[in-house]
């Protein structure tokens, strides 16, 4: 049998330190040195090697600590988000083959018949349990459809840390990562596995924390490097507290990145760099962008490395080590034939760059006309009025749809939500778009739904 | 979190109004457009108004929003409407 990889907690104690690197949730906090000593978990990691190991907790900062326990340990490890539907979970554990379920509640509310209970306490107990790697953990990722059963979603600690450079991707070992994001979705885990394996900290948020607290404690932890989709950081722009932090390095994953954004945090960070990456669950991180502009140069198609781009009906298609592998159970092949992950985004090349205009699946037919909402939103968000912008179909008797847009205001932007902006929002949209792609109406709302995964609310079109 | 619109009134409109509140939209439309309204007259036929169907399409979402109705979504013994006139017609006879 061949010897398993070093797991998450060898590769980390290489980094050394572990005394003054820490996780920090709300309420509690760790050093990593602590899990040299003891054990998060109230069962012996003996227990648990080999098996396949759901991890629900309600708090992300006991999953941290689960998470650095159980790679090396489980044989398989499910990441559940604070979000998953609860009737979800009993058919997610028997799909996936689980033996134990790991949460934090102490109730057992997330318990499942014919799996072991194992609790999570937000600290550690037991003298030093035995870290030696018993076998290669299977990670698998739930995907964020809006409705429905989520598609389990296979990495291997391997595709996940692909994109991560030890010890370059922080610039420095001592940088403090945040992340808007919960560690049990890809964008958020990424970060986990920079702060983790780059020598660095990690500040996490708490279920429910305004954002302007979990800004304040982000600045307390004077942190480096943070990440969020453009929904988050709208949100952190409108919630006035972003002065309380100085990062070095601002990042944008998950959503279309537009202009309007990426302009905004750089006015608002002056002196930290602001990147976007493009990466899903299913492909992994394809690529960062961190020349200030949305999109991406085209050359990126051609470049040479472990990731190929590839462009099909418009759509951006990746190979690359870093994608996954496949779906547990149901949910059809994950990679194409020639072993390139379809990501259904779409993109438009102008000018020298490919930009994102929207998702397969989200476009409005206008009289048999398509329409991107996402590409109507960046010229919306440009108004120097909007902070935000839903851009949706509305039923229409003579074209069977309109589009129609929510805008969210910036706060003390403007005051005139009446008529006068509404027309030039649609005149800015006239002059910068085909005719069908206008919006017929402009609604001014006070905010737009985000969801789980931080993502603007869609419904289907 | 409260994701209502903020500029909608509710809106107790008369049948005269109605007939108002749609030409000026028609107006409306036609001048962002750039369309060249033929006439206005109540015989005037849709097709020939100068307005094609994406005008006709943001008219009808338009007023759905000022008058608070779409007639076309609501189950009506009335054919579907050829004239201006008919539109018209077509409001003030679903309106509530």
């Amino acid at each position: 049998m061949p010897l398993p990889e070093p797991s998450l907690w060898g590769l980390i104690a290489r980094g050394g330190r572990l005394d003054v690197r820490c996780i920090h949730g709300a309420a509690h906090s760790l050093a990593l040195g602590a899990l040299a000593g003891g054990s998060s978990l109230d069962c012996s990691l003996e227990a648990l090697a080999g098996r396949a190991v759901m991890l629900a907790t309600a708090d992300q900062f006991t999953a941290a600590l689960a998470m650095l326990e159980l790679d090396g340990i489980a044989r398989r490890l499910v990441l559940c988000p604070p979000d998953i539907a609860p009737e979800h979970l009993p058919l997610l554990a028997e799909i996936a083959g689980i033996e134990a379920i790991v949460s934090d509640d102490g109730a057992g509310t997330r318990a499942i018949p014919g799996t072991v209970a194992v609790h999570c306490r937000p600290g550690v107990a037991r003298a030093g349990p035995d870290r030696t790697p018993r076998c290669q953990t299977e990670w698998v990722l739930l995907t964020s459809g809006t409705t429905g059963l989520p598609k389990l979603v296979v990495h291997t600690l391997a595709s996940l840390i692909g994109p991560i450079k030890p010890n370059a991707a922080a610039g420095a070992a001592g940088a403090v990562w945040s992340t808007f994001y919960d560690i049990r979705r890809y964008g958020g885990l990424q970060i986990f596995f920079r702060a983790t394996l780059s020598g660095g900290s990690l500040v996490l948020s708490s279920a429910g924390e305004p954002v302007a607290d979990f800004l304040g404690r982000v600045g307390r932890h004077e942190i480096t490097h943070i990440s969020g989709t453009p929904s988050h950081w709208r949100r952190a722009l409108m919630s006035g507290a972003t002065d309380r932090m100085r990062p070095r390095y601002v990042r944008l994953s998950g959503e279309i990145a537009d202009q309007a954004i990426l302009d905004d945090l750089q006015k608002c960070f002056r002196d930290a760099g602001v990147g976007h990456a493009f990466a899903s669950t299913e492909a992994g991180v394809a690529f960062e962008v961190n020349d200030g502009g949305a999109g991406f140069p085209s050359d990126y198609i051609s470049r040479d490395g472990e990731v190929e781009l590839r462009i099909a009906d418009n759509s951006l298609l990746i190979r690359s080590p870093r994608t996954a592998s496949r779906y547990l159970g149901p949910g059809g092949d994950l990679r194409d034939p020639d072993g390139f992950v379809d990501t259904g985004d779409m993109v438009e090349r102008r000018d020298g760059r490919y930009f994102f205009i929207g998702r397969r699946g989200g476009i409005i037919n206008v009289g048999g006309a398509k329409v991107h909402p996402e590409e109507v939103e960046a010229i919306i968000n440009r108004h120097p009025a909007v902070l935000m912008s839903l851009v949706k179909a509305r039923k229409n008797p003579f074209t069977g749809a309109v589009v129609v847009a929510d805008v969210v205001l910036r706060p003390n932007g403007c005051n005139g939500a009446g008529g006068g902006l509404q027309s030039e929002i649609i005149a800015s949209c006239r002059s910068g778009l085909a005719p069908h792609k206008v919006p017929a109406l402009v609604n001014f709302v006070g905010a737009l739904a985000v969801g789980g995964a931080g993502k603007l609310a869609r419904r289907d079109a | 979190m409260d994701t209502r619109p903020i500029d909608i009134q509710p809106i107790d409109i008369k049948p005269m109004d109605i007939r108002s509140v749609i030409l000026a939209e028609f107006e409306k439309v036609a001048r962002e457009q750039e369309k060249n309204l033929s006439s206005l007259a109540d015989d005037t036929m849709l097709l020939d108004s100068g307005l094609d169907s994406l005008c006709f399409a943001i008219i009808v979402a338009r007023l759905e929003d000022s008058l608070g109705f779409d007639p076309f979504q609501i189950a009506s013994d009335k054919e579907f409407p050829m004239t201006i006139g008919e539109f018209i017609e077509f409001y003030e006879h679903a309106a509530p």
